[in-house]
């Protein structure tokens, strides 16, 4: 029988297999940020181990910088103290790091790529669960906790079981206006936050095959949003043209031989997943969330929904937990929420790509009266790239806030925030209650519907201006 | 590692379905180096509310926690785990488990229990009615008992020697070093390397 993508990477990575016990995975790359890192390396040190392999590691600061004023010390002693203890502990054992300031800075996720480090058929993990944006290049790549991150530090290895396998078919076009955030949103929304548990899940199907590389990790990245460690796309034409030159993608007779590797990779005509979901790609709209978990999303067209319209018991009562925290009302059109903050950045929508779309929109336009707009750069590459274009000056010109690279306020653990009651279209991942800031209220969107948002001040597409 | 073997305590009933980690223990707390001292943080937001279940005096001490599905969603910190723990948790029970999180807790000994929808409500109801209701967790015989229920729960052979052992994963790991220097021999030479400082 044939063999899925996943199950192709997985099997040309096992080390050791075993009845009854996990397999034992080779990792091909494990990035490494400041958050989740300090207590592995502490008990690397308590244990006299060294890092196996410095030449598969990469750190970077992302999660806790500030954006701005870069180039003074991190105000929050807290937050300086993690930062340096990353410094410290790359240092002590030979590993890479892109600091705060550096060129190569910025969130792991976007580095990785931007880098050309990312490539089919890798195994890739990282301390954070957005690690599924790698899989848009046909790589295993998942998020893992801190005693995993010590013992890859540590072996090199993960022990792991594998996972079931599921296809998710994206049948037909998107249509025009319809972007990459929009489709993932709406997969989320249909299968639901537990949706994917306990699969690897490939994308599949001409809506996919028709993204650009961005809008694969966008789709990609939210992975774990449905549940799933894991989602992957196939590797094409247009993957290898995204890697071609990049500073570490194979060069020469490598190059050719990597491609003839990466072009078996492709899910077998006769494999079998042990789960097919369908998406007409066709009836998709620009959407966004309405709740406080991302599945709680509908059309932008549509209203919020009366929980007491909801069968499931579990579901009406997150429903009914959700609007009271968000302060919204049944049956209010979507179009007639306002916002009081738009935040355009992320690991999700924090590339060149998507900082374009956004400044097309915001482009011979003005923020709204009283909206505060963060546009933050997922790297310091995309930040030089973009105002390389002028598109930072397009978002000064506009009134929006140009921001230096990092999570931001994905996350709210540097000083962008949201304070309580506050409300934001974000272009981030989750819309967990506090996730922006205690008591922050997120409406999760795609840049395009952001930039909009930003212009009228209420959710908003960018058809509706 | 704490090994696990069978464990008895009252439970805390955690009435709430997507109990994400930034809930568990919010992201204020993930700027702390150490591993320790994070049950202070556990729920933070949540605990402000006086009625939030965890405020009741009548649970004080309760070592087991009952939820709704998808218990622990969203990001991969360990933290939360480490914050159930230093709260006194040694289980969680709930019918659905995020994958991380799951992974989490084996690695560090907080027993994480699926069991099916009825069971996790029959439990939940009963630490409702009578705080004082206790649950046995045996690890051994992969049974929950208590509140007039015995429910097996799955758990594979090789995790329940490693808990019931309490080992960790990077000393059986680091037995298979020779294994791993072989894969590496083999590995393509165009795949990427990071330039070491
Ligand atoms: S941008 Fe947000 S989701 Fe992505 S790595 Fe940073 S905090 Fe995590």
């Amino acid at each position: 029988m044939g063999r899925t993508l996943a199950e192709k990477v997985w099997d040309a990575h096992v080390v050791r297999r075993a009845d009854n016990e996990p397999d034992l995975l080779y990792i091909d790359l494990h990035l490494v940020h400041e958050v989740t890192s300090p207590q592995a390396f502490e008990a690397l040190r308590l244990a006299g181990r060294p890092v196996r392999r410095p030449d598969l590691t990469i750190a970077t600061e992302d999660h806790n910088v500030p954006t701005t004023d870069t180039l003074a010390p991190i105000a929050d002693p807290i937050s300086r103290a993690q930062v340096e203890a990353l410094r410290r502990n790359c240092a002590d054992f030979g590993v890479r790091l892109h600091p705060m300031n550096d060129p190569g800075q910025g969130i792991v996720h976007i580095v990785g790529p931007q880098l050309g480090l990312t490539q089919p058929g890798m195994t890739i993990v990282c301390g954070d669960s957005h690690t599924a944006t790698h899989g848009a290049f046909g790589a295993l790549a998942f998020g893992i906790g801190t005693s995993q991150v010590e013992h890859v530090l540590a072996t090199q290895t993960l022990p792991q079981r594998r996972p079931k396998t599921m296809a998710i078919n994206v049948e037909g076009a998107l249509p025009a206006g319809v972007t990459a955030k929009d489709l993932i949103l709406a997969i989320i929304a249909q299968i639901g936050t537990g949706g994917g548990q306990g699969y690897v899940v490939e994308y599949r199907g001409e809506a996919i095959r028709a993204l650009s590389m961005e809008g694969r990790m966008t789709v990609c990245n939210m992975s774990i949003e449905a549940g799933a460690r894991a989602g992957l796309i196939a590797p094409d034409e247009t993957t290898f043209e995204f890697l071609r030159g990049r500073p570490h993608a194979p060069t020469g007779a490598d190059w050719d031989a990597a491609v003839a590797y990466w072009r078996t990779l492709a899910t077998d005509e006769d494999a079998v997943f042990d789960r097919e979901v369908s998406i007409d790609a066709t009836a998709l709209t620009p959407f966004a969330t309405w709740g406080t978990n991302p599945g709680q999303g509908a059309p932008l067209g549509s209203s919020v929904p009366d929980p007491a319209s909801i069968a499931d018991p579990n579901a009406r009562a997150a429903a009914e937990r959700a609007l009271a925290y968000m302060g919204l009302a049944p049956g209010t059109p979507l179009r007639d929420v306002t916002v009081d903050t738009v935040f355009i950045g992320s690991c999700t929508n924090g590339r060149l790509s998507d900082l374009r779309a956004a400044a097309e929109i915001l482009r011979g336009r003005k923020v709204a009266d009283g909206v505060r707009v963060l546009v933050v750069p997922g790297s310091m590459q995309v930040k030089a790239e973009a105002e390389a274009e002028g598109l930072d000056e397009v978002f000064r010109g506009a009134g929006a806030e140009w921001r230096s690279a990092g999570c931001s306020m994905c996350l709210g653990m540097n000083p962008d925030t949201l304070r309580p009651g506050e409300r934001s279209a974000s272009t981030s991942n989750r819309n967990f209650e506090g996730r922006q800031g205690q008591g922050g209220r997120t409406h999760l969107v795609s840049p395009e519907v952001a930039a909009a948002t930003a212009v009228t001040g209420r959710l908003t597409a960018p058809a509706d201006l | 590692m704490e090994a696990f073997t069978t464990h008895t305590g009252r439970a805390v009933p955690l009435r709430r379905s997507d109990v994400d980690t930034d809930q568990i223990i919010p992201s204020d707390w993930l700027k702390r180096i150490e591993r320790t001292g994070f049950g202070a943080g556990l729920f933070s937001e949540w605990r402000a509310d006086p009625s939030f279940v965890l405020n009741d005096p009548r649970y004080a001490g309760a070592s087991i926690l009952v939820a709704g599905p998808d218990f622990g969603t969203g990001s991969s910190r360990e933290h939360a785990v480490w914050a159930l723990q230093d709260y006194g948790f040694r289980a969680v029970i709930s019918p659905r488990i995020a994958d991380i999180f799951r992974g989490n807790a084996l690695g560090n000994g907080l027993l994480p229990v699926v069991l099916p929808a009825e069971t996790v409500e029959t439990l939940m109801a009963a630490a409702e009615a009578d705080p004082a209701t206790e649950i046995t967790i045996d690890l051994g015989a992969r049974e929950v008992r208590g509140a007039g229920v015995v429910a097996a729960f799955e758990i594979d052979d090789f995790t329940r020697w490693r808990l019931m052992e309490g080992l960790d994963d990077v000393g059986l790991t680091l037995r298979h070093a020779d294994g791993i220097a072989a894969f590496e021999r083999n590995r393509p030479s165009w795949l990427p390397r990071v330039l070491t400082p």
